[in-house]
């Protein structure tokens, strides 16, 4: 192995199962030479490691191909049926057919041929619901996206606007109306996921609120993203609740499970951390006394819904996702399911084609559990994609090769029928061999080194009561504030408020840096509590590490026995109260909990008689995780891993007011990002 | 897409060549440095040579109905936002249109048009509606000739609900299950304030908001301000609708009515970000300079306005060298953009750039934004480093790190680590000549190797193996030197020193 002078660290010579040798060196700064304590951090510099297949054989055996044709029983396509959402122990496929259903019923409504202009915001989440193909079914000719000016010719009966009970979206609404001569035309709005005064009231001060002969509202308070997870997709949520102080997305939470109880029953308890949590069990418990006249005769789904709060738990999201979702999603962002992503590595060469121009579009692609393998990997560490990824091509390479044993014309009309589902594990290989070459090319860099490093300083309590040389120098070489921001307030977090100095030192060169004007994005950050001045109260950060362990030594990333495993080290606070809650219940932590901001509860929830469940003889129990702010791929990822774990003991539904990360949320809390000096 | 091809063995091994020849030229190969084989990239490799190699085979056959079919931009083909693609460009031009003849459905006229559930025309106009009933007729006034689709949803029995009075509790229930009501008939004090309490009560943000906006309708101002300081979430929402509807004036009256100066302060600070003009952005933020901040954020933004103050000076000034072509470094390094607005430390750089040699008494040079704005000497000396470097101004850099003690003896001192300056060196391409005197000054001598080494500096790498006697390394070094070069001569003289006692 070589090194170059002094430069490198080198990982420890590892024995593969009985075949390898695997050593990898990594470039490091010698600045920032790791401490041993870090086990996760040199294990994910290690990159590789075992090559994960011991129990695989090198030789294309028939299992091998077992696996394979597996493939086809998976389904393949996700069009029509929304396989993904059926796979789960929840089939969540009924709520979006609810979903399907009031979308029919809104259409109908509108006789005749329609147009509808969208929100563009829209189309995403919408997505998730329908295809076109069912607007078709209802006589939608045209579609459209919302800009203003005038509309675009079409020679249908009813124009109908979906959007969000936006402001400046009225004004836009409002300029089409004005500008369009036809005059036999019927106009309708169907606002998404409420309707809203506000929003009326400008139409109305437009002139236009006339025009209208529709206007109602879509409620798409929890959309189902995929088997285990629902998300609201309401991007301020955070903002509101904690900054703004504004209510009305728990309002929509609590209605959206109040749906939700009544598609799959009433949820015996409830569990809940935080003000929000509080305020939305109210919610839910006053929603059920009104209804109190009609009895949920649904055996009940879930057996426990929790109820989080993300400024229960505000360090998490901070940290650097190092799972391999949870990388896409720090580094390209996933919306709606689909990632766009830097064109060149996915260029398709082809035969006769000749050297024709790459792409400039991004490559967009959908990502959730109806791919088989994305399914299977996106769950890894980072440092275990590699060798899952080369496990499959062996089985695949190793399935096409079974077209040389096809003699018989039975054989080879067999083989033949497998051939679509051989091409579609084909192209998904390749797409996440790019991506993972895509991250890989930037964890492997000394930048994201350095700065896990620091993450990984802050979480294990080292030096948070000073300023941080790597953050001071990330100003000065005019980092993305973003980044800036992120680590600044994980340490305020890590260390319960920084001093007066440290805080002062901060903002000093953050606003002489990136500009004054970002004084009002550190006040935000102030407001919710990322960012505080430390009070006389002595930093009880490290009492809550100890007691929830969330940091783990020895987190072990290819074969992962525990969730710290998701940021290598790392266990997420908000899944570790959820483990506890489980097993041996939140008696034992009382201490913590009352360390975290605002109340924990119990409630329960009245199940006629005849409803209560027969539990079967080691039959899991169901709990929904319900993350009110936010909630991180990583994080979804360790609840996935609890459920999986054989002795838990418990399955985990997760639903989210939004899928953020790190840098989307921080982004949330800013005032005038776009200001910002890139 | 995938085009399919006739022969799938044939076409695969010119495709795999093909497909080879990409992957090992692409860029991404040369970026690792691993040299063993098992590592991940040569995982991540085998995965693409496998991939590769069964490619036309795979290909072949795309039309099969299993497979989704999906866009170059990755949307599934009949995925909506996809579909919002290709019905806008397949649009008939406008003349084709033909009348489709829809029957005209003729809106009953014992119903008033249920254009929206919640009567706007109620809330938002001070009219008396005659026995509190109301219609949105009103709202139709402009168009009186449309024709609406009939209500599909709502037996028409519902409708006769609005006729009765109800409670102000009984009201807020009809509204969250959107009926039409009547809010005018609130008229005492008393039950508009329980028409509020029972509207937070009931939670809905959007009802919360129709109560509201009726009340700043009805109530004047120090009225509704004085009920709502009791009320706190009210009050949350109540400043959420005057942010959103973007009533500034009202939402500054309110915080003052509340005592809530550092939120004013903010808000009224936050309104420059609205004005394009500089010279009245300048004039506004001192109009800010008075207004209730905390303390520190109050030293910001007087650092603020007087920043965008001088901006304004050296811009007037700059723009007018420039356009004269009096100054040099203006026409070897034109400005790319204005001045104004600019971070701080983005107005020291240019100046530390464009002004580096002008005396303290002047707006534009580096020494009087230093002191006016008391930067710490870090942060002045790393942006200038930055910018008299970007500029090849080697003898400013020298001297900025000289200091003389008061033996007149010269020093090099910096506030930041030698390997810092070196970097930013570096990127600026700074000969070896300016780098080698940094890398001496190293004290580490592991690290001044590795420096030495990645900048090329064989003086200070052949003099470190000198000092510390090794033979050894220096042998190997002569290797990479040709006979003839001066480098071989210098280490083959040092060598040859009988003075030195090698330690190996």
């Amino acid at each position: 192995m070589s090194h170059s002078p002094g430069n490198s660290l080198s990982g420890p010579v590892r024995r593969g199962p009985g075949h390898q040798t695997l050593i990898h060196g990594v470039k490091v700064s010698t600045s920032t030479l790791i401490p041993p304590s870090y086990p996760g951090l040199r294990r994910l510099l290690d990159g590789g490691q075992v090559a994960g297949c011991s129990e695989y054989k090198l030789s294309a055996s028939d299992a091998d191909y077992r696996v394979l044709c597996s493939i086809r029983l998976q389904p393949a396509s996700r069009g029509k049926m929304a396989a993904h959402l059926t796979n789960g122990r929840v089939n969540l496929n009924i709520l979006r057919e609810a979903a399907r259903k009031e979308l029919r019923e809104f259409l109908d409504k509108c006789a005749g041929s329609k147009a509808i202009v969208w929100d563009e915001y829209l189309t995403g989440p919408f997505g998730l619901i329908a295809q076109y193909s069912l607007l078709k079914e209802h006589e939608v000719e045209k579609m459209f996206t919302l800009k203003g000016g005038r509309l675009p010719p079409a020679d249908v009966k009813n124009i109908i606007f979906f959007v969000r009970p936006r402001l400046e979206l009225m004004d836009i609404i409002a300029e089409n109306v004005f500008s369009d001569k036809s005059n036999s035309r019927d106009y309708h709005i169907l606002f998404v996921p409420r309707r809203s005064m506000l929003c009326e009231q400008r139409l109305k001060e437009q002139g236009v609120l006339g025009s209208f002969t529709n206007i109602d509202e879509y409620i798409l308070d929890l959309i189902p993203y995929d088997g285990d997870l629902l998300s609201m997709e309401s991007e301020g949520a955070f903002r509101e609740c904690y900054l703004e102080n504004d209510q009305t997305t728990l309002y929509h939470t609590a209605k959206g499970l109040m749906t939700l109880q009544a598609l799959y029953g009433t949820i015996p308890q409830i569990y809940g951390k935080g003000d929000c949590a509080r305020h939305v069990a109210n919610m839910m418990l006053r929603m059920k006394r009104e209804f109190a006249g009609s009895q949920n005769q649904i055996l009940p789904v879930f057996d426990t819904l929790l109820l989080l709060d993300r400024n229960v738990d505000l360090l998490t999201p901070l940290a650097t996702q190092l799972t391999y979702e949870g990388l896409i999603d720090e580094i390209y962002g996933i919306t709606n399911g689909y990632v766009k992503l830097p064109p060149e590595k996915f260029a398709q060469k082809k035969q006769g084609e000749g050297s024709k121009d790459l792409p400039t579009e991004p490559k967009k692609l959908q990502l959730n559990s109806a791919e088989e393998l994305y399914a299977e990997i996106r769950d890894k560490n980072f440092n275990a994609v590699g060798a899952a990824l080369s496990k499959k091509a062996k089985i695949i390479s190793a399935a096409f090769e079974e077209r040389h044993n096809a003699k018989t014309v039975g054989e080879i009309k067999q083989f033949v029928s497998q051939l679509p589902h051989m091409q579609a594990a084909r192209s998904s290989l390749a797409n996440h061999t790019s991506i993972a070459e895509l991250i890989k090319d930037l964890t492997t860099s000394e930048a994201f080194f350095d700065n896990l490093t620091v993450e990984q300083e802050f979480m294990t309590g080292v030096d948070t009561d000073k300023v941080n040389t790597y953050i001071e120098d990330c100003i000065s070489q005019k980092d993305p504030l973003i980044k800036v921001l992120r680590l600044m307030c994980m340490q305020s977090v890590c260390n319960n408020g920084l001093k007066q100095k440290v805080l002062d030192f901060y903002k000093r060169e953050i606003l002489q840096t990136y500009g004054y004007e970002h004084m009002l994005t550190l006040n935000n950050l102030e407001k919710t509590g990322l960012l505080k001045l430390q009070t006389n109260s002595r930093n009880n950060y490290p009492t809550i590490r100890k007691t929830l362990k969330l940091w783990m030594e020895d987190a072990n990333e290819q074969t992962p026995n525990d969730i710290s495993y998701v940021y290598s080290g790392y266990a997420p606070l908000s899944v570790r109260l959820t483990q506890v809650l489980a097993r041996p219940g939140w008696r034992s932590i009382e201490e913590v909990l009352k360390m975290l901001p605002g109340p924990h509860f119990e409630e329960r929830q009245q199940l006629p008689a005849g409803l209560h469940k027969k539990r079967q003889q080691g039959e899991n129990r169901t709990t929904l995780v319900f993350f009110l702010g936010g909630v991180t791929y990583a994080e979804i990822t360790a609840l996935r891993f609890l459920s999986q774990m054989e002795d838990s003991g418990m399955e985990y539904i997760i639903a989210t007011t939004k899928l953020i990360n790190g840098s989307s949320w921080i982004k949330s809390l800013m005032d005038h990002p776009e200001t910002q000096i890139p | 897409m995938y085009s399919g091809c006739v022969s799938p063995v044939c076409e695969m091994s010119r495709a795999k060549a093909d497909e080879d020849d990409y992957w090992n030229s692409s860029k991404f190969t040369l970026a690792f440095t691993f040299d063993e084989e098992d590592d991940d990239y040569t995982r991540l490799k085998e995965s693409k040579k496998a991939v590769n190699s069964i490619s036309a085979l795979a290909d072949e056959d795309d039309d099969d109905d299993d497979v989704e079919k999906v866009s170059w931009s990755g949307e599934p083909v009949g995925s909506i936002s996809w579909s919002v693609k290709e019905t806008a460009s397949k649009l008939r031009p406008a003349g084709d249109s033909r009348e489709l003849g829809f029957p005209k459905i003729s809106a009953s006229p014992s119903l008033p048009k249920n254009n929206s559930v919640y009567s706007l025309s109620s809330l938002f106009k001070a009219k008396t509606k005659v026995g509190g009933m109301l219609s949105s007729s009103d709202s139709f006034s402009d168009t009186p000739a449309r024709h609406y689709a009939p209500e599909l949803r709502k037996p028409k029995c519902e409708y006769k609900d609005y006729i009765s009075n109800w409670s102000p509790q009984e009201t807020i229930l009809k509204m969250q299950q959107g009926k039409v009501v009547s809010l005018e008939r609130f008229q005492s004090l008393q039950d508009k304030m329980l028409l509020l309490d029972k509207a937070v009560d009931g939670h809905d943000g959007n009802i919360i908001t129709a109560i509201l906006i009726y009340l700043k309708r009805s109530l004047c101002k120090e009225v509704l301000f004085r009920e709502l300081v009791g009320r706190e979430t009210a009050l949350r929402h109540y400043i959420h609708y005057l942010k959103e509807s973007g009533e500034q004036k009202v939402l500054l009256d309110l915080f003052r009515a509340l005592g809530r100066t550092e939120d004013e302060a903010l808000l009224q600070y936050k309104h420059h970000l609205t004005i394009t003009d500089e010279n009245k952005r300048r004039d506004f933020l001192k109009t800010c300079l008075g207004l209730p901040f905390s303390p520190e954020d109050s030293l910001h933004v007087q650092d603020h306005y007087t920043l965008l103050e001088r901006q304004i000076i050296i811009e007037e000034n700059d723009k007018q060298v420039e356009r004269t072509g009096q100054s040099d470094v203006f026409k070897r390094f034109p400005r790319k953009a204005s001045i104004l607005n600019m971070p701080l430390i983005t107005t020291l750089y240019y100046s530390c750039f464009y002004h580096y040699s002008e005396p303290e008494g002047t707006y534009s040079s580096p020494a009087n934004i230093r002191r006016t704005f008391k930067l710490a000497e870090k942060q002045y000396f790393l942006t200038a480093l930055a910018a008299r470097a970007k500029l090849k101004a080697w003898t400013d850099v020298d001297s900025l790190f000289t200091t003389r003690n008061w033996l007149g003896f010269t020093k090099k001192k910096s506030p930041v680590a030698f390997q810092r300056v070196l970097d930013i060196l570096h990127k600026n391409n700074a000969p070896v000549q300016v780098l080698e005197v940094y890398v001496n000054l190293l004290e580490d001598l592991e690290l001044k190797i590795n420096m030495a080494h990645k900048f090329k500096c064989h003086d200070v790498i052949i003099n470190t193996y000198r000092d510390t006697k090794d033979k050894k390394q220096l042998l190997g070094y002569q290797k990479k030197f040709d006979m003839s070069s001066a480098e071989h001569k210098k280490i083959a003289d040092v060598l040859n020193n009988s003075q030195i006692r090698w330690k190996n």
